[in-house]
């Protein structure tokens, strides 16, 4: 039972990663229909900024919570800054164009910036500092949680906490609601549906990257091809809570998470990866809309 | 009185809250020209998805030469002879309008998927036969010189017009016309009036039809069936229909001057 | 009589390209032009998927994965064998390895075709990215499978395979990919998935039964990825469950999607230039790859309908039938 316990407690841990990234592609899908594939490459460049900028607070020989907050919020703002230039010079101008056409896009883009990442980090992997040292926390009896798990559990629930709010009270929030609904709706509306995408674009990425910086506190190994994996299982977190739904993502992204966490416990770890797809085509068929999706009829 | 083609018998759909059609009955002779009208909204297409098999009907059934078709799938209920238009143009925009209409044909086809890939004889006989029909049925509705063009380069007038060359290469016993007037000129309604009656005879059709010019309505029709929220309020001859309160108090605001 | 003219010009066209390319063609070259091939094959079977059908396939590389792993097991465990004792009973090698080599790409395509037909279902009921994601899915699920089969290697890979494949079978194979696609695509039933691909549901409102054809056309496509597969093991020799990742799937569809949706010839050109791409910018090594993924963005921002959209070129040069013209 206790073993049981620390699995859920890592599930839930790395569940909340998933989650992060996956709320990213589910705002860009709502608003834009589009798969963002280069979104787990985001995540990565939010790990890789995370690491120059430990190095410019010299957080590294120096560890200090401020640090690590500063390295995380420069790490975030940087991406959504990155974010808002792909999407202004790749997306937008495809933004009319075939869906597959807008998709192979979104490809390119995931690979400029993987083979891009190889070229300017090196293709070999780096070590991202110990901003925080680990401590481990006894919950009960067998039961454990590192602080370095728990300020990934705590990050990352303010920032969803915080996306809730923002996107349920705020103009812009609004905006961004409304313009999923329908794009000319919302220009009839007066509202900027330009700038509502590029914003999202930048919320999304800022999400991913203080994703890739959360996971790499835990896990130090960082390379330019770490987003691949971890963006495909995000945006099927994403799909299966209902793509386009925010509570949706978050559900997604902890019950992929978790089952990872316990194949990788209870069978072997080499099925990891399969578990998500096969949870996926399972979800699809019995409910093909996703845990919180609405099936959506076309009118003849 | 002969037995009826079509006989919608109280048919009800509903999407979750909302009833779209409720108890409604209609039975079609062969050979009839019935119009269907109602404002909008009233649920005159939904009755149109129900008998092609977009939707299957929540109660009661549709009957088709005395066989249910309702709970088919729409492809089937093709297979056994209703075709249609739509009210949304809906072509093949990537097609030529020869190859629309030949979509249509297909049913018809006599060679398999596997003589087709391989380019046999009989296939290449099947194949000259259905571009032939095809051609014709362009013709029949003077599309003739547009067969190498693609749907999307008609004018609008045209595309309706090519949307019921489509559902006529069907070959079908029963025609649905969802609005086949919607957006023409009175000078090209006035033509289109004469199509309808040319190909029901030319074709020994069966018509029903949903329009809101009140002109064609009255002018073709032999029978006309009015809907409200989703019931039948009347049903009769175009000028019962003209003098019916029920029908003049539904349309109220609306242009029943024409009528 | 002229229906059998274009095969029988192409097969010997196909033997005696054959017999003189190794002379005069350098091996890398040699290996980079079957490349050449195989891709081309893969790319017309997928465009039967995506570009006829409309259908958002990106796990083509799942199926070729299940023709590469099905048809060297079949040759490592009976074709060698078999070919051996025809061999001993005075049959020509090439015959026998001829014959058993078509045997077991019959055979993986079969196998590739069966995962398409259970990867087609979800079709019938998904679509546009909801398909997508699933055959993606699909893709994974067969290389975790893969790694994990110690029968077929696991991650070490699948070694002595033997080298059955040459230039005339896999330009064979190509030609008959690109001949029966060129049929179809003149064909009523080729009408009907275009028909799908335009307008589902005025495509069923005229009778085509959407659900056959869509299945019908996940399985000819996922066939010959097989085909493709099962070529490419018995070209290298070697197989690598790596081979066959999202990567491969998404250079397949790059090569679709550039060529134009429901092209033919333009599959064809495409996956000529995306094969020939990488390889000429061999020369910028790092850069490579980051070119390679900027000429991609380029070209679906100034195209984003692809070289062809879905014209043709010309096929009267090949003395065909213009598609979709009346003649």
């Amino acid at each position: 039972m206790s073993t049981f316990l620390q699995q859920l407690v890592n599930g839930v841990t790395w569940g909340s990663v998933y989650a992060l990234i996956a709320l990213g592609y589910t705002m860009v899908y709502g608003i834009l229909r589009l798969i963002n594939f280069a979104h787990g490459d985001i995540y990565m460049l939010g790990a890789f900024i995370g690491l120059y900028a430990s190095r410019w607070f010299n957080a590294a020989k120096d560890p200090s919570p401020v640090k690590a907050l500063l390295v995380l919020l420069t790490s975030m703002l940087l991406s959504a800054l990155i974010g808002m230039i792909i999407e202004r010079l790749a997306y937008k101008p495809v933004r009319k164009s075939p869906r597959l056409s807008a998709l192979i896009t979104a490809i390119g883009v995931s690979l400029l910036l993987e083979n891009g990442g190889a070229l300017v980090f090196g293709e070999d992997q780096k070590f991202f500092p110990q901003l925080i040292p680990q401590k481990t926390i006894a919950l009960m009896a067998g039961v454990s949680i590192s602080n370095q798990q728990l300020i990934v559990l705590v990050v990352s629930i303010v920032l969803m906490f915080g996306l809730r709010m923002f996107v349920l009270h705020t103009r812009t929030g609004k905006a961004m609601q409304a313009v999923s609904h329908s794009h000319m709706a919302a220009s009839l509306m007066g509202i900027s549906v330009d700038r509502i995408i590029t914003f999202t674009f930048m919320i999304g990425s800022s999400l991913a990257a203080a994703a890739g910086v959360l996971v790499a506190l835990q896990s130090p190994k960082i390379e330019p091809y770490m987003g691949i994996m971890p963006g495909l299982k995000a945006f099927v977190a994403a799909v299966l809570g209902g793509i386009g739904n925010i509570p949706g993502a978050v559900v997604g992204g902890l019950v992929m998470g978790i089952a990872e966490v316990m194949v990788t416990g209870y069978l072997s770890p080499t099925y990891r990866d399969a578990i998500a797809f096969v949870l996926l085509i399972v979800i699809l068929l019995v409910r093909p809309a996703g845990i919180f999706g609405k099936a959506v009829t076309e009118k003849v | 009185m002969s037995a009826p083609l079509l006989h919608l018998e109280k048919v009800t759909m509903q999407f979750g809250g909302l009833k779209a059609v409720c108890d409604f009955e209609l039975a079609i002779r062969p050979g009839e020209l019935v119009g269907l009208i109602g404002p909008n909204g009233a649920g005159k297409t939904t009755v149109f998805n129900v008998i092609t098999g977009v939707y299957t009907p929540t109660r009661g059934r549709v009957m088709l030469d005395g066989a249910q078709v309702s709970g088919l799938k729409a492809n089937r209920i093709a297979c056994r002879g209703v075709t249609r238009t739509f009210q949304n143009i809906r072509l093949f925009p990537r097609l030529t309008c020869l190859d629309n209409v030949a979509v249509a044909a297909h049913q018809h086809r006599k060679a398999g998927l596997a003589s087709a890939l391989f380019g046999t004889n009989a296939f290449q006989r099947d194949e000259a036969l259905l571009r032939a029909q095809s051609l014709e049925m362009l013709q029949v509705l003077g599309l003739g010189d547009y067969a190498d063009a693609m749907a999307t380069e008609l004018a609008y007038g045209q595309q309706r017009r090519l949307e019921i060359a489509r559902a006529l290469a069907g070959r079908p016993k029963l025609l649905l016309l969802d609005e086949p007037a919607a957006g023409l000129n009175p000078q090209e309604s006035e033509e289109l009036m004469r199509l309808i009656t040319e190909i029901r005879r030319r074709f020994s059709l069966t018509i029903l039809l949903i329009e809101h010019d009140m002109k064609v309505v009255m002018g073709i029709c032999e029978r006309i069936a009015v809907l409200d929220y989703g019931l039948m309020i009347a049903e009769g001859s175009p000028s019962e229909i003209r003098s019916n309160p029920k029908v003049i108090e539904a349309y109220l605001g609306e242009d029943t001057a024409h009528a | 009589m002229k229906r059998f003219l274009a095969p029988a010009i192409t097969l010997v066209a196909l033997l005696a390209l054959n017999q003189s390319l190794p002379r005069f063609l350098n091996p890398y070259y040699f290996q980079v032009l079957i490349l050449v091939g195989i891709n081309i094959t893969l790319a017309v079977s997928l465009n039967l998927v995506n570009g006829f059908t409309g259908q958002f396939s990106i796990g083509h590389a799942g199926f070729m994965a299940a023709g590469a792993y099905g048809s060297a097991m079949f040759t490592m465990t009976f074709g060698q064998k078999i070919a051996a004792a025809m061999i001993a009973a005075h049959l020509p090698p090439v015959v026998a390895q001829g014959a058993m080599l078509l045997a077991s790409l019959l055979l993986g395509g079969g196998l590739a075709a069966i995962f398409g037909y259970l990867v087609g279902l979800p079709s019938l009921r998904l679509r546009g990215d909801y398909l997508a994601i699933v055959t993606l899915g699909f893709g994974e699920i067969i290389r975790v499978i893969i790694l994990n089969v110690d029968a077929v290697g696991g991650a070490r890979g699948l070694p002595g395979i033997p080298q059955w494949a040459n230039f005339f079978w896999v330009f064979l194979v190509a030609a008959i990919v690109i001949g029966l696609a060129v049929n179809l695509a003149n064909s009523t039933h080729g009408r009907a998935l275009f028909a799908i691909r335009d307008d589902e549901i005025a495509a069923e409102a005229l009778g085509v039964d959407t659900t056959a054809y869509k299945v019908t056309a996940f399985v000819l496509g996922s066939f010959f990825a097989g085909v493709a597969g099962g070529l490419f093991a018995h070209y290298l020799s070697y197989l690598n469950p790596s081979t066959f990742t999202f990567l491969k799937s998404i250079e397949v569809i790059a090569m679709v999607v550039l060529g134009g949706m429901g092209s033919i010839t333009g599959s064809v050109l495409a996956a000529i230039v995306l094969t020939l791409l990488p390889e000429a910018l061999r020369a910028v090594k790092d850069y490579r790859m980051v070119l390679y993924a900027l000429m991609l963005i380029i070209l679906m921002i100034t195209r984003p309908q692809g070289l062809m959209g879905t014209r043709e070129l010309s096929w009267a040069l090949f003395g065909g039938r213009r598609r979709g013209g009346s003649k």
